[in-house]
Formats: structure tokens, C-alpha cells, sequence
């Protein structure tokens, strides 16, 4: 069900993540948040939560460490299915 | 699924000695992105700064050099004369190219040089402890502008774009910043568009400064100092194209 509804996804490589936090500030559907256990440097990294993602990529624009791949649906039926809860990018730009 | 971003290939795929929340990260993304959209990676050369950037040949996978401190545009002169066919850009912070390096951009500018310059400004000498630099703006607080920085004794902010803008051998001036995801793109266009003034051969000096945050010297959490830029900096340092340049093709 959740993946239906799901328009974009983001991949945060959280061992090189610093958490620096400004993906968590420019995501405009609040799906990122930074996580209570550190990695390997001892950062405390960014953690997504894929079901409101849209694939705006504005987290991978601003990211420092360019360690966000980012993935958009290419089937209207899933998309169309997210306009449907509520306003997205993709529902701007089509 | 369709990938909308993913790490370019000029940006080598290792992690990064700066602090959280640096923009030297994104600038070096964009710069990456720009030389990729282009083409040019097997013909740029790059010049590496002296300041928290002297790692950049470790980051982005173009032949790079790196010189003494300010020294780049002058290095950059000769590898362009000697090396026409070359695409020569150099990436400098603020005390490489606003305090050591002045007189070199402004001889490098008035000889109408094809050079593409990457102007990192961040208001501070991040390197070595967060000390006062030319581009410090006024009020702001330093390790040694412990009461923030006053015009008489310490000076006013050197706005490099402004005094560059004047000179008819720079024929590209333009000033960005990277505080939000808008900017960035901005920033991105106004790199791509120097490095193409010179893979066209438009005869004349592009630079790009881009204003950038140093969370670390200026005590600020990196969303705070991302705000600082939008709030604080721009005043001093407004952005906009000082001068623009019309490909004619």
C-alpha cells in the first residue's frame, strides 16, 4: 500500500553522512530526519522516510557530501495515487 | 524508478576532510557537474588554493595543480598561453584570492586572460582558526576581531566583483551563493556559463563568486549560517550578475 502512494525515493549513504542537518531543513515534505545513532565517524546521519517523498532531489542539491541518490516514479499510477493525499511537486511541474 | 540525481562521475566517489554543513562540498559538486554537462573533463585543468580547499585535486578527477598561496591566477597565465586548447580553471577561497592573491586576479583580469575563476568567499580564514579576512563583514565577530570588526582600523569588507566589474578585460562577473536549493541551481548556472565563455573562446576573465558558510569559524549551526548568508552577508555582498557576456554563436 505504502508503496503505491510513493512517488520518489532517496538513498542517504549514511557512513559518510556528517549530519549536518541541512537536507532535514530544505525538505519540503519533512521526510528526513537526523538519526539517534551515530555511524562509524561518529556523526549522528540523516534517516529517511521514504512514504512522503516526492523526488523533488532539493536534499541532493544541498547536500555537501553529494551522498543522496535520488529516484522518481515514472508510473502515473503510483504518482497520480500520491496527488491524491495531498499536493506534490510532480502535481506542480506536470 | 527513474534516477532524478546521483553523484556525477568528475567528483570522485571518497568522502570529504571538510567540516558538516561546509559549501566547499557543493562547490565542488557544481564544479563537477559543470565540466561533466560540458564535456571537457579530458582537456581541464584545474589549480587547487591554498586554504581548507588544498585538498581539491583529491575530490575532483581532472588534472589538477596546486600552487602557492594567491599565486593561481598568475600559474594559470601561463598554462592557459602555453596551453590554449586547455580549460583552466581556478578555485580560490577568500584569503587566497582577496588578501594574498588581489593583485594577481586584478593583473590576471586587466590582461583579459581566458580563465575561469571559482571565488569561494566565506568571510573568514577558515584554515587556520577563523581570523579576520578582507571579505569579513562589518560587526562580525573573529578570533581577531574579538568585538566584531570595526571600519576604522580593521577596514571595510573588500568586495572583490565590484572592483573586478570595472576592469574591460573581465567579461563575466556574477555573484551567488549556495543557502538554499534556488541558489545552488543559480550557482550552477553561473559556473556552467564561465566554463563556457571559455570553451567558446570568449577572450576576457569569467569569475563566480559564491558565498559560501563556515559554520565552524563564524559559531553557528550549519541551518543558522545558511540563514547568516541570507540575512546578514547579502547585505554587504549582494548577489547578481555585475557583468554579463552574450555568446555569440
Amino acid at each position: 500500500m505504502r508503496n503505491r502512494e510513493m512517488a520518489g525515493k532517496i538513498i542517504i549513504d549514511t557512513e559518510r553522512c556528517k549530519g549536518c542537518g541541512l537536507c532535514v531543513i530544505v525538505c519540503p515534505k519533512n521526510s528526513i530526519v537526523i538519526s539517534r545513532h551515530s555511524n562509524k565517524n561518529g556523526y549522528f546521519p540523516a534517516q529517511v522516510n521514504n512514504i512522503n517523498c516526492t523526488g523533488c532531489a532539493m536534499c541532493a542539491i544541498i547536500c555537501p557530501e553529494a551522498i543522496i541518490e535520488v529516484h522518481r516514479d515514472n508510473n502515473i499510477a503510483a504518482v497520480e495515487s500520491a496527488k491524491k493525499d495531498r499536493p506534490s511537486l510532480i502535481e506542480e511541474k506536470a | 524508478m527513474k534516477t532524478v540525481f546521483t553523484r556525477t562521475a568528475t567528483l570522485k566517489d571518497c568522502p570529504t576532510h571538510y567540516c558538516p554543513g561546509c559549501g566547499h562540498g557543493i562547490a565542488h559538486r557544481l564544479i563537477a557537474e559543470a565540466i561533466d554537462e560540458l564535456g571537457i573533463r579530458g582537456r581541464t585543468i584545474g589549480i587547487a588554493p591554498v586554504g581548507c580547499a588544498v585538498l581539491a585535486y583529491d575530490y575532483l578527477d581532472v588534472d589538477m595543480i596546486e600552487v602557492a598561496h594567491g599565486r593561481a591566477p598568475a600559474v594559470a597565465t601561463g598554462m592557459k598561453r602555453t596551453n590554449p586548447d586547455k580549460i583552466i580553471f581556478s578555485y580560490q577561497g577568500d584569503g587566497d584570492l582577496a588578501a594574498i592573491g588581489t593583485a594577481e586576479i586584478i593583473h590576471a583580469a586587466h590582461r583579459a586572460e581566458q580563465l575561469t575563476v571559482v571565488f569561494i568567499n566565506n568571510a573568514v580564514f577558515g584554515m587556520t582558526g577563523g581570523q579576520m579576512a578582507p571579505t569579513t563583514v562589518l560587526g562580525q565577530v573573529t578570533a581577531t576581531t574579538q568585538k566584531g570588526r570595526e571600519a576604522i582600523g580593521e577596514g571595510y569588507p573588500l568586495q572583490i566583483c565590484e572592483l573586478l566589474a570595472v576592469l574591460p578585460g573581465a567579461i563575466y562577473i556574477e555573484r551567488c551563493s549556495v543557502y538554499n536549493p534556488a541558489q545552488v541551481r543559480k550557482t550552477k548556472k553561473a559556473i556552467k556559463h564561465a566554463f563556457e565563455l571559455q570553451v567558446n573562446g570568449a577572450e576576457g576573465l569569467s569569475l563566480v563568486e559564491v558565498l559560501s558558510p563556515c559554520p565552524t569559524y563564524w559559531r553557528m549551526t550549519p541551518a543558522k549560517a545558511m540563514e547568516w548568508i541570507e540575512k546578514e552577508m547579502t547585505k554587504t555582498f549582494p548577489l547578481g550578475c555585475l557583468k554579463s557576456f552574450e555568446l555569440t554563436k
